[in-house]
């Protein structure tokens, strides 16, 4: 079933760039439990980056939730996007809402039909849950022996699944033009604003152009 | 307490209430035509912010690196309807390769 395969090599390319997250954490003066607490309750890479990024940088606990939480605010949407597909209640939506992240909401959205949304969605946020955190102990054991993941290539490949994941969603010349926008506004703010705060304002794109077509 | 911890407490608190607020917001919300298009738009929005910002960037400065070497790997693919993890491997190989050798 490709669905499964598809979150499994997701899930895989993207929890093993924890080791880069772990690393980066030892070496912003994370302990290695704080890194895998991190990763274990925040599981958000961008806001655990963003955390490490602001503190390691000389910034205050405080700047760190707030740059960190306002990346997050992205989680809310897909939490609002995955509901009515999930139908899930109790301690089931305390599950999904904490594997709600980038991918496992986008691998579910890629799916034609409800059963494979589902099953993405559980397999892509259970697999990058286990993946992530596994990685993220190795990389903050080993933060000097592991070296370097650009050697690698697995920064290349994170950004690799996700153009893969919104080449399908491109069938028009509307969607290729929205999407076309969402690069130039977030290459343009990307020098002038922190880390996070392009991509939440193509959220703002979305809604815009929603709102009036 | 050091501000670490402050920074790993609060910051999972956030996160989780974030996402769970998602799941817990009225569903009628979603019925209306003007949510529905914007709902469907979010995802191809931020995954290309993604991909744009993955790709070019290295904390706030936009820098051309072996990066793009494996990105041109995938949409390569991509035009050659490849697997998913052909797209993926084949972006690590080639970035790796354009890092050692670029």
């Amino acid at each position: 079933m490709s669905v499964k395969r598809d979150s499994f090599s997701l899930s895989f390319a993207v929890g093993a760039y924890g080791t880069a997250f772990g690393a980066a954490s030892v070496t912003a003066h994370f302990s290695v439990l704080q890194s895998c607490l991190l990763s274990l309750l925040t599981f958000s890479g961008a806001s655990q980056f963003a955390v490490i990024g602001v503190v390691g940088a000389g910034g205050g606990a405080l700047s760190a939730i707030a740059t960190a939480s306002l990346l997050g605010t992205r989680n809310g949407l897909y939490g609002l996007r995955m509901a009515p597909i999930l139908k899930v209640k109790g301690w089931k939506r305390i599950v999904a809402a904490h594997v709600t992240i980038d991918e496992s909401t986008a691998i579910a959205t890629a799916q034609s039909n409800q059963s494979d949304q589902r099953v993405g969605f559980w397999h892509t946020g259970f697999g990058v849950f286990i993946f992530w955190n596994i990685f993220t102990l190795l990389g903050a054991i080993g933060a000097k022996a592991i070296g370097n993941p650009s050697a690698w290539g697995l920064d290349a490949a994170v950004p690799a699944a996700f153009i893969a994941l919104v080449w399908p969603r491109l069938v028009d010349r509307k969607t290729r033009a929205i999407a076309a926008a969402a690069i130039a506004l977030s290459l343009a703010l990307a020098p002038f604003t922190p880390a996070g705060i392009p991509i939440i304002t193509c959220a703002l794109l979305a809604i815009i152009i929603g709102w009036r077509a | 307490m050091s501000k670490e911890w402050i920074a790993v407490i609060g910051t999972s608190g956030f996160a989780f209430t974030l996402k769970y607020l998602g799941h817990s917001l009225p569903e009628s919300w979603l019925s209306h035509p003007r949510v529905q298009r914007i709902n469907a738009l979010i995802p191809i929005v931020l995954l290309t912010a993604l991909v744009a910002i993955n790709s070019v960037t290295v904390k706030t400065k936009i820098v051309a690196d072996h990066r793009l070497a494996g990105l041109a790997v995938a949409v390569t693919a991509l035009f050659f309807r490849a697997p998913f993890p052909v797209i993926v491997l084949g972006a690590a190989m080639g970035s790796a390769i354009a890092y050692h050798f670029g």
